[in-house]
């Protein structure tokens, strides 16, 4: 698959502070690739350069093949840009701004049906201030997507939503994939990066610490398993720490805990199974990719990053 | 600005309308709704002018105003007032807090350029000064027997100059501001000494030499000297006019060139 985005060696900063100090990625057409990292890790700063709307100090960029700054005409025409800080009148009605909006491309997508495929259509009259927080995405979603462009961005989309609209719009985002849009999303969620994206770039302070597919990443962190279980009657825990699937074995009250490997659940039934030992309340808890983030970057994705704003 | 290449357009965008006319009705309807704009542009120079008309004082003529009354000298003076309202109040106002809330920041997105929005902002302006100059003139007319210009082709002239030049002022002081607070304090900065130079409080025969000279050169002075020719039957001389033109064309050719989005 050709690439639609093509990032080398971006950096930016602000006054004394870097956002961005390395940032490299490729993203292929028809994808949904994720920018995952915590607040301050210059995952906004990145896309805002790839929109054009900043100047990289050092890098270069390519979207569709045009440079972001210096073809505006053309990389606008391509690209849907949904920006955190993006806002609109008060007083103006959906319909009104996704006309308007519609107006300022040469071919561009039909809004009326976009006002209905994004379930806006009872909402056509209402002034912007009075939607609620899912309807101003919404609207923001359609506004990014009445150009007809070829690449959407889509940042933060889903912060400070209730996790039902936000499932919703997750519906939305593969609706807008399976019409051939090429979807860069910025997050700081992993149950939406995970869902949603084919691959992903974690960064942190301001570099990719890695690219790769979702579970390919849980996979590179190397993360060990984890068995809870309360055992039905007493234990020996040298029965388990002699398995070589085992690297751990410790005691939380009545439950016993085991680290080990991918292997490590199956030696443990089995050894449980032979001494009629009955594991109960057992479970296991598998490596997520918030995980994998921890592993891969010695931090907390909720954490505030050094350079946060 | 825009490299648009129309050839390519589609009906569909065709029989919708260009972007500059759309943005043009979108800001006009905002306008109405906002009802500041022009309740406070239009209607309190229209309040003035009502009080100054019911004060009898002012309707002697004046010794050096040609036969016209102070109340006649008001009529040009409070469009006048009503064009620097929208453009240093209203206009600024508008736009610093669509760059502070982030709407240009969105519009910066899409192929729409600043020249465009910055259009947008003035035509809209413009049509609402439009709608109060006629309203002064018909009430000045109908409710105070004041004339019309005598020279209506030059009064409209004039006018459409002191508009150009005092919306493009309003347009460069939001793209110098750097915020919505600070652009509506100079626009208001601004507003007094300019209004005292169009003769709000001391009409400019009325003022030592020195500061008509500066008053001619003022935009609101400029424009004073304009609608007061047009009044007296003669087509405006060029200096108050190039005066007028040099600063719209200067003040809108730097804000399109300092324009920011954010």
């Amino acid at each position: 698959m050709p690439a639609v985005i093509e990032v080398r060696n971006l950096r930016k900063r602000y006054d004394d502070k870097i956002a961005v100090d390395d940032v490299s990625l490729t993203v292929q057409e028809g994808e949904i690739f994720g920018i995952l990292g915590p607040n301050g890790a210059g995952k906004t700063t990145t896309v805002e350069c790839i929109a054009g709307l900043r100047t990289p100090d050092r890098g270069e960029i390519t979207v569709c093949g045009l440079d972001p700054r210096r073809d505006r005409a053309g990389l606008t025409r391509r690209l849907g840009v949904q920006l955190q800080a993006g806002c609109l009148p008060d007083r103006l009605q959906v319909a009104e701004a996704l006309e308007l909006y519609s107006s300022f491309y040469p071919a561009p997508a039909d809004w009326r049906a976009l006002m209905d495929d994004l379930g806006l259509a009872a909402k056509a009259k209402t002034a912007y201030a009075k939607l609620s927080g899912g309807q101003k995405q919404r609207l923001s979603i359609a506004l990014a997507l009445v150009g007809d462009p070829r690449v959407a961005i889509l940042d933060e989309l889903t912060t400070g939503l209730d996790p039902q609209a936000r499932r919703d719009t997750w519906a939305l985002i593969e609706g807008v994939r399976s019409r051939g849009v090429t979807i860069v999303l910025v997050t700081h969620f992993m149950e939406e990066a995970e869902r949603l994206c084919d691959r992903l770039a974690l960064i942190d302070a301001g570099r990719v610490v890695a690219v790769d597919t979702p579970a390919g990443l849980t996979e590179r962190a190397r993360i060990e398993q984890r068995i809870r279980f309360r055992p039905s009657r007493p234990l020996d825990d040298h029965l388990l720490t002699s398995l070589p699937d085992v690297s751990g074995v410790t005691r939380r009250g009545e439950f016993v805990i085991v680290d080990g490997n991918d292997n490590a659940l199956n030696a443990v039934t089995t050894v449980l199974a032979r001494n009629r030992i009955v594991a109960e309340r057992l479970r296991v808890e598998q490596a997520s990719l918030e995980d994998a983030f921890v592993e891969l970057t010695g931090r907390h994705l909720d954490a505030v990053g050094p350079d946060a704003k | 600005m825009s490299t648009l290449n129309t050839a390519t357009a589609t009906p569909f965008t065709a029989a919708h309308g260009s972007a500059t006319w759309r943005l043009v009705r979108a800001e006009l309807t905002l306008s109405v709704r906002d009802k500041v704009g022009p309740l406070w542009g239009v209607g309190c120079p229209l309040v003035v002018l009502v009080i100054l008309g019911g004060v009898p004082a002012l309707r002697e003529p004046v010794a050096t105003g040609g036969g016209m009354t102070i109340f006649d000298l008001y009529v040009p003076v409070l469009i006048l007032f009503n064009l620097a309202i929208l453009a240093l109040t209203a206009l600024p106002a508008t736009l610093a807090g669509y760059r502070e809330n982030g709407v240009l920041r969105r519009m910066q997105t899409t192929p729409v350029g600043p020249a465009r929005v910055l259009t947008a902002q003035l035509a809209a302006n413009f049509a609402t000064a439009l709608v109060a100059m006629a309203l002064f003139l018909a009430v000045a007319g109908l409710g105070f027997g004041v004339d019309l210009p005598q020279n209506l082709a030059g009064f409209a002239v004039a006018w459409l100059l002191a508009a150009a030049a005092l919306l493009s002022v309003g347009l460069l002081v939001t793209a110098l501001a750097p915020g919505r607070g600070p652009a509506a304090a100079i626009g208001t900065v601004l507003f007094f000494p300019m209004m005292f130079f169009a003769g709000l409080w001391v009409p400019v025969a009325y003022m030592p030499p020195v500061l008509q000279t500066i008053s001619h050169y003022t935009p609101l002075g400029a424009g004073m000297r304009a609608f007061e020719e047009a009044y007296l039957g003669q087509f405006p001389s060029a200096v108050p006019l190039l005066t007028l033109a040099a600063y719209a064309l200067g003040c809108a050719v730097a804000a399109v060139r300092w324009f920011r989005w954010q």
